[in-house]
């Protein structure tokens, strides 16, 4: 049974089609990155995930329950785009109240083993209003996580941190996935979804237009091959090429210093997708 | 329950940390030692009775109903007050600021949030609005020697007047933005008193329009019936000419109440608390 399932997810606000006939499923353990330009319908399809928003048709499941259902809602973790807790509440204190609100019976040892994975055990009597962005995003996190849940429904989980801290998160999401924990992604960040996730989807206009593992989406096309006048760009030729390729190019004159695979990155690859556009 | 119960004491607990516990008695204090020395000053012309041809009329009882009238009518203002600000951005004010989202997904039922807030609210008002008014018979009592008879309707008819402010308040947070709902609460609540005041001046001027206006609008409104229905009982061991001269005034209260009006308000709060789920389950957030 797959940790979330999306079939034929349409969501209509007025004239404005968010999402038009989505289908996706994540498996259990599996970590997958949703890309896509502002207003493509990303947010939109994880709040669906979470009961936030109702589809104007479709299903969606999160391990078999419908979604916005108590047994859905028991089963996921939530940290969205734009959050803000209690300021009034300290950093153990939101948690508490999430603990209360799942029902999780973990008491203060998962509290305090959470706020040590996020990297908050040294503020956990420090309220809200008192942590940085970064230190709340990471609250946040630790937040999604209260009651085991088996999805994790992640909206722009990085954008207020530093390296240092994007490294601690991207560590912690393959820990989850080790663990069996399935994560559905979104983020603008595109070489976090690069190093961590098992597949990615562009969405664009509420339709998935690309998905793919990142490995598969930014394999070798073709090869580059550094001389005196510059790199030239053989963007069809193979690694068998090659030889033939470079003793052309001395033949002809040329002094060849490099060769290397041409490879493109996945904000290529996305830009090519989306051909450039922006939300 | 358990649900309702734990967001009702969060709302209690924000304001504990927000220390609205600490600024709304502070005040208070304020507003109850110059309601002590109206009272001084009130009393100190009061000799008990006053002759008006061949009618006598109980100074003292006219002094002290007028009174404790004026603080219930502040009393009402300041815990309709408290309640819209405390429930004026429950639903669309929290979630544009993200506040609500975390909360929602959670396996609660919103209407466990919802009506968690409506407990929160109504422990804080009702008890602010309780202590305001005992506040103020007892000052009233000690002072000027005169006693609201019954003295704990009026109390109740004010708090049941504030729940219902607190309640269309939450109605209104699923639609309206913080700022637009404050905003059309203080105007509901206005028009409120103002219709009321109407039909008092109908029963003054004996004209059905006017009186039909205010009955109309406190069937629509009914925390100012509630109030009204408190007021009145508030001067009803009043007798004679000093019961006819209460009356009279702003304070009388025109509208008595009864069962059925407190019927009507059970009612009311069911159905607007109802709406306020039916609405709040269906918001996309």
């Amino acid at each position: 049974m797959p940790a979330f399932a999306a079939e034929g997810v349409v969501k209509r606000y007025g004239d404005t089609v968010a999402l038009a006939g989505v289908n996706l499923e994540v498996a259990e353990g599996e970590l997958v990155g949703l890309l896509g330009p502002n207003g493509a319908g990303k947010s939109t399809l994880v709040k669906i995930g979470c009961g936030l928003v109702q589809p104007t048709s479709g299903r969606v499941e999160i391990c078999g329950a419908p979604a916005g259902s108590d047994t859905a809602r028991a089963e996921l973790g939530y940290l969205a785009e734009l959050f803000r807790f209690q300021p009034w509440l300290t950093a153990d204190e939101v948690l508490d109240l999430h603990q209360h609100l799942a029902g999780s019976t973990g008491g203060s040892s998962e509290r305090a083993r959470l706020l040590e994975l996020v990297g908050l055990d040294d503020v956990t009597d420090r309220r809200v209003e008192a942590l940085s962005k970064g230190m709340q995003q990471r609250l946040g996190i630790a937040q999604a996580l209260i009651g085991d849940p088996k999805l994790l429904l992640l909206d722009e989980p990085t954008s207020a941190l530093d390296p240092a801290g994007r490294r601690v998160v991207r560590g912690l999401l393959e820990e989850l996935r080790d663990r069996g924990i399935a994560v559905l992604l979104n983020s603008h960040l595109l070489s976090e979804i690069e190093l961590v996730c098992d597949r990615v989807l562009i969405l664009l206009g509420g339709e998935i237009i690309t998905e793919g593992r990142p490995s598969e989406m930014v394999e070798a096309r073709g090869v580059e091959i550094e001389t005196a006048n510059g790199t030239r760009a053989y963007p069809d030729a193979s690694r068998d090429d090659v030889p033939e390729i470079v003793a052309q190019l001395v033949a002809a004159g040329e002094r060849v210093y490099g060769v290397k695979p041409s490879k493109p990155t996945l904000e290529d690859v996305y830009m090519e997708a989306v051909g450039g556009e922006m939300g | 329950m358990n649900a309702i119960w734990f967001i009702a004491k969060q709302t209690v607990r924000e304001c504990r940390r927000r220390r609205v516990f600490l600024v709304v008695p502070i005040v208070t204090v304020g507003f109850l030692f110059l309601y002590g020395l109206g009272n001084y000053y009130a009393f100190e012309k009061v000799n008990g009775t006053t002759d008006l041809g061949d009618q006598l009329v109980n100074t003292r009882a006219l002094a002290g109903s007028t009174l404790v009238g004026l603080s219930m009518f502040t009393t009402l203002f300041l815990g309709a007050a408290l309640g819209i600000f405390l429930a004026f951005n429950t639903v669309r004010g929290d979630a544009e600021t993200g506040v609500l989202q975390p909360l929602v997904v959670r396996p609660v039922a919103r209407s466990g949030l919802l009506l968690g807030r409506l407990l929160g609210a109504s422990m804080i008002c009702c008890g602010y609005v309780g202590a305001l008014y005992v506040g103020s018979v007892l000052i009233t009592g000690a002072v000027g020697h005169w006693w609201p008879s019954p003295a704990l309707l009026p109390g109740l008819s004010l708090a049941g007047g504030v729940v219902i402010v607190i309640a269309l308040t939450l109605l209104g947070s699923i639609f309206l933005s913080s700022l637009t709902n404050g905003i059309a609460m203080f105007m509901v609540y206005g028009a409120g008193l103002l219709a009321g005041l109407l039909g008092q001046l109908g029963e003054v001027l004996n004209s059905p329009s006017l009186r039909n206006t205010g009955r109309v609008t406190s069937f629509i409104l009914p925390f100012e019936a509630l109030y009204q229905a408190g007021l009145n009982s508030l001067t009803s061991g009043a007798t004679g000419l000093t019961r006819v001269i209460v009356r009279l005034g702003p304070l009388g209260g025109a509208q008595a109440g009864g069962p059925l009006l407190v019927a009507w308000a059970a009612v009311y709060l069911a159905v607007v608390a109802a709406l306020a789920l039916f609405f709040f389950a269906r918001r996309d957030l």
